[in-house]
């Protein structure tokens, strides 16, 4: 489960010692020995007064698939940006494992050292052939040198070739991404996640757009890919999450409101009044 | 197996284009020099000194259109500053011609006349060197180089974009104009440099120097062309246009797009400073104008015009804009800025693929009548 991490001079965050301050090593392996994917601890973060994350915990286990669903604005978008380095938290902790500080490193830095994120409007390179997609999302050295003298070789051929059949776009391999269905590019972003070999996918309405039959194709992969990696999957739609079957957290106002198995949380009164209003 | 890097570059154009570059080629270092040095001047096949000149300055600026496209059509990131990087080729190499008069300016002195003028007894520092030709063409890469890293490093690490970052390279080029209008700044003032002699020792307005120049501006046209497709085809080319059209996506995956965009902006300041000292030596002149805000908008409007995205567009509307601007600056001189203006609306509105994209479109149909 070891993944080394190599800073490179490309994504070393300026005066990065290495160490923080509380003797934690920013960044280095990722440590799941404890179990721990991921920890959140009283997060807050603030637009202009409004807390769109207030003092949030949260705690993912190694090969967990977890489901996390909420109103609109409860915080499920902003605790991704967290996560993935886009927004910087007010206050609070984020530890990927026992020893990754979230907080202290760049976007490409927390994906390189396994966090890939799945955006709620599929966002694809357009422009590219959906096998270029997934050559560019392809774990490897991202620096400018090594992209400059890059050549596939025959092994990562296969890689892609591997993914494009598990994402059933085969035979769309040339074709333009931007021309795909929309559950198609769905499925492609899903494949650029996987070909990162991250250990921690987060994915945004990973379904939204995609046909029942889809849906449920989908609620598969992620169930077999649970156990490796650990997921991390934001959905409104019910049937969906029921099929995913792991633990759901409910998130409201930028806090948990509820945690435990799908069946629990939805007799819950609290969730059933912030779900039906008052 | 990895490719050698050379196969790689040779792969990178297919047979058509390096044919029509081998063409180019020809034409330019065998057939112009017959044509203007052995074709008498009565015949209807001799090129006149007008010419070579006039083709020679579009060459350069089809080499500065070719590097802005690199960053306007691959990266989607206009400048509206690359005249900057042209001029300071130009006047890095400026220097060396300065220094090449030698006792021969107005004063006879070793200073250039305008120093003399300004009573100066030195040389400033920055010429130190400007003598000798091999410093001044390590200049003319790394001057445009270091501003444009410096420039760039700061406005690509704030995520500075889209038209803030245009609006930004016009002010640049817009204070180095007023920086080298000052006498004091030691180019020139708005005289800038002129009354060039020599190059490398032989007579600058000879028909021969002519006819270098003229051949390597058009070696120097079809290596960036080579270098350029072969750097847009590469996996660097791929990450590039991803950053373009999703960038939030390329920094999720673990790009980091900063030393992407850095890279290709500074690559793209480089063939600009080629571009500017190729042209000095043809114009013979180089003053701070060149640094206009109004000369950098031209530049996006000859690559608008052929094709971004491409790289023979920025070549041919660099040639289709410039030979219309000649030929309407003898004609109609009061009216080509509004020309220009309204090819540009024209342009943007009617063919946002430009001239190539309208080449393309009708291939197409004609492809679909037969």
């Amino acid at each position: 489960m070891n993944l080394r991490v190599e800073p490179t001079l490309d994504d070393r965050p300026e005066g990065s010692d290495g160490i923080d301050q509380m003797g934690h090593f920013v960044t280095g392996e990722l440590d799941l020995s404890h179990g721990v994917a991921l920890y959140l601890e009283d997060i807050t973060v603030s637009f202009d007064g409004f807390k769109a994350l207030n003092n949030l915990n949260l705690e993912i286990d190694a090969g967990e698939l977890r489901c996390i669903i909420g109103p609109n604005g409860a915080g499920k978008t902003t605790m991704m940006d967290v996560i993935t380095g886009k927004t910087q938290p007010d206050s609070g902790k984020a530890f990927f494992g026992q020893s990754i500080d979230l907080t202290r490193l760049t976007e490409p830095e927390i994906a390189h050292v396994g966090i890939g994120r799945k955006f709620q409007k599929p966002t694809i390179f357009e422009q590219h052939s959906v096998f270029e997609n997934l050559e560019l999302a392809m774990k490897t050295d991202k620096r400018v040198w090594k992209s400059l003298m890059a050549w596939l070789a025959g092994d990562e051929r296969d890689r892609i070739a591997e993914t494009l059949r598990l994402i059933r776009l085969d035979k769309e391999a040339d074709r333009q991404a931007g021309l795909l269905s929309h559950g198609q590019k769905q499925w492609l972003e899903i494949g650029m996640l996987l070909m990162q070999e991250p250990k921690l996918l987060l994915l945004d309405e990973p379904v939204a757009g995609m046909t029942d039959d889809e849906t449920m194709r989908t609620a598969e992969l992620f169930v077999s890919l649970a156990g490796q990696h650990s997921l991390v999957v934001v959905e409104h739609d019910m049937a969906f999450v029921e099929k995913l079957g792991g633990k759901v957290t409910v998130l409201h106002e930028g806090s948990v409101l509820a945690e435990g198995d799908l069946a629990t949380v939805q007799n819950d009164q609290r969730v059933i009044e912030v779900y039906l209003g008052r | 197996m990895r490719k050698p890097l050379t196969i790689r570059i040779l792969a990178s154009l297919d047979r058509k284009a390096w044919l029509a570059l081998g063409v180019f080629l020809a034409f330019a270092l065998i057939a112009v020099p017959v044509m203007h040095l052995v074709v008498p001047p009565e015949s209807a096949f001799h090129l006149s000194t007008y010419f070579i000149t006039l083709i020679g300055k579009i060459m350069c600026y089809a080499l500065v259109a070719v590097a802005m496209d690199l960053i306007w059509g691959y990266g989607g990131i206009l400048s509206l500053g690359h005249g900057l990087f042209f001029a300071l080729g130009g006047y890095a190499f400026g220097m060396y011609l300065m220094r090449q008069i030698g006792r021969d300016g107005s004063y006879q002195s070793d200073l250039p006349d305008f120093m003399v003028f300004l009573d100066w007894k030195e040389l400033p520092w920055f010429w130190t060197g400007s003598d000798s030709f091999g410093w001044v063409a390590f200049l003319v890469l790394a001057v445009p180089a270091l501003v444009a890293f410096v420039f760039g490093y700061f406005a690509f690490r704030s995520r500075i974009k889209g038209v803030y970052f245009s609006i930004i390279t016009q002010a640049l080029t817009y204070a180095a104009m007023l920086l080298f209008f000052r006498n004091e700044t030691g180019f020139g003032g708005n005289n800038g440099f002129t009354d060039f002699k020599r190059v490398l020792g032989v007579s600058i307005t000879s028909p021969e120097t002519r006819l270098v120049l003229f051949g390597l501006t058009a070696i120097a046209l079809a290596a960036t062309l080579v270098f350029a497709s072969w750097l847009v085809k590469s996996k660097f080319g791929r990450v590039l246009t991803a950053i373009r059209d999703a960038e939030s996506r390329v920094m999720f995956i673990g790009y980091n797009p900063l030393w992407y965009k850095l890279t290709i902006w500074v690559i793209s300041a480089m063939l600009c400073g080629i571009a500017g000292a190729l042209y000095v030596p043809q114009v013979g002149i180089i003053n701070p104008s060149e640094m206009s805000p109004a000369n950098s908008i031209e530049i996006a409007i000859w690559v608008a015009v052929g094709g971004r995205g491409t790289l023979i567009g920025p070549v041919i509307g660099a040639f289709a804009v410039n030979l219309a601007k000649s030929w309407f600056t003898v004609s109609f001189p009061e009216y080509w800025l509004f020309f220009l203006g309204l090819l540009f609306i024209v342009v943007t509105l009617m063919l946002p693929q430009g001239l190539v994209g309208l080449w393309k479109k009708l291939m197409d149909k004609k492809g679909a009548a037969a």
